[in-house]
């Protein structure tokens, strides 16, 4: 019993103290003074999480898209309003699946691979050499990363959105024969731009915080072993999407006022 | 791969984005930079607005002419009151119209139909349409039919 409580209060110091070393690698990195000349750091880093994120993004957003148009139009023909399909599928690509599938695959795609470099550079003691140039590699590795996470994961969300609707809008309207004035003018009608475009991206925003910030994490205090490099990166993919899962319960919570 | 070449990737990339954004608010939300501007308002009072949401369709012989901007409760008369925002291009609906609440389709939503009249004068910013018909109300007809039949 008493080994018991001790395991428990060892378990809850270890994740305040781990919710502490994030806070500061957060603090240092980003909150401490910008420096423009790490301007084209992040660009390179933008092209790393970004732009090699688009073709497998714009593929899922297509494939979601049309099967959502599928499933949906089997289900609304029956009521005879499969011309509610263009407002459907994009409600729910708009609002949920476009920013969620977004991030959950950047954090397949682009959350492991931070992890894994900046903790490869840590088993190499490539880090201690930076500090050692009298270069802080939280300034020059991990704030780069941070940014370019930032601005890039809205971008791809929106990407997956439009293609998922340019998909939907192809297998219902081309292939099933939803008629196309009415796809486009009752998704027109229904979809508002600030009560739903804006809360989607919104919430990629924050997904894109919270996956990035998680891969840093990992990788920056990940142990300096080949093992300890395949922990954090396994972490860094289950931990993200996690909390974007349950994270998006509560922003949708709190943002559609149930 | 060149640090340039990386640049005009970024920029494409970036750029894309932005598209996105404008196809999502154009295309998608049909987002209308302005067209708030472009109308005037007109009120009607109805006995009962049954399932009429803001954002409702106005329409003039099925084509629509506006949108229901605000429905609140005139405590002094006890009926509701709606603000629609009529498009100023539609400038020429008389004073005398009837405005109806109907239901788009057999279960649609509800929408507001404006029927002209033969005044000479028109509606203009601010007035009220005076002839106007509450909503079809299906448990209120049922009673009414259960009544008669007793």
């Amino acid at each position: 019993m008493v080994s018991y409580f001790r395991q428990l209060g060892q378990f809850l110091i270890e994740l305040i103290s781990v919710v502490g070393r994030a806070g500061s690698v957060w603090w240092q990195a980003i909150w401490r003074k910008p420096e423009l000349k790490n301007a084209g750091l992040i660009v390179r880093q933008v092209y790393q999480l970004g732009v090699l994120s688009v073709v497998i993004t714009v593929l899922c957003g297509f494939s979601i898209g049309a099967v959502l148009a599928l499933q949906g139009y089997n289900q609304l023909v029956k009521y005879g309003s499969e011309s509610a399909l263009g407002l459907g599928v994009a409600l729910v690509l708009v609002m949920e699946i476009g920013p969620v599938v977004a991030a959950l695959l950047y954090a397949g795609r682009a959350g492991s691979a931070v992890t894994a470099e900046i903790g490869l550079m840590k088993a190499t003691e490539q880090l201690s050499s930076m500090e050692m140039l009298g270069v802080d590699p939280l300034q020059r590795i991990v704030a780069p990363r941070l940014w370019a996470g930032f601005i890039v994961m809205p971008i791809l969300a929106l990407m997956f959105s439009i293609v998922g609707i340019w998909g939907a809008s192809l297998i219902g309207v081309n292939w099933l024969g939803v008629h196309e004035g009415a796809f486009w003018s009752s998704m027109q009608e229904g979809v508002d731009f600030y009560s739903h475009v804006m809360k989607g991206i919104i919430k990629s925003i924050v997904f894109g915080i919270i996956v990035i910030w998680v891969a840093v994490f990992q990788g920056y205090d990940a142990q300096p072993t080949s093992e300890g490099i395949a922990a954090a990166t396994t972490r860094t993919v289950v931990y993200s999407s996690v909390a974007v899962l349950v994270l998006d319960f509560f922003l949708t919570l709190v943002m559609f006022n149930f | 791969m060149q640090m340039r070449t990386i640049e005009i990737v970024v920029g494409a990339f970036m750029l894309a984005g932005l598209v996105s954004l404008a196809l999502l608010a154009v295309q998608v939300s049909g987002f209308n930079v302005g067209r708030e501007a472009n109308t005037y308002t007109v009120y009607a009072r109805f006995e009962n607005v049954g399932g009429l949401a803001v954002r409702a369709k106005v329409s003039i012989a099925g084509v629509t002419i506006g949108n229901v901007a605000e429905i609140s409760l005139d405590q002094a008369t006890a009926q509701a009151l709606v603000r629609m925002e009529i498009d100023s291009d539609v400038d020429q609906i008389t004073l005398d119209s009837t405005a109806v609440i109907l239901t788009e389709g057999l279960i649609g939503g509800k929408m507001i139909g404006i029927t002209l009249g033969a005044d000479e004068a028109f509606l203009v910013e601010g007035d009220e349409i005076d002839d106007t018909q509450s909503a079809i109300v299906l448990e209120e007809l049922i009673g009414q039919f259960l009544l008669k039949q007793f």
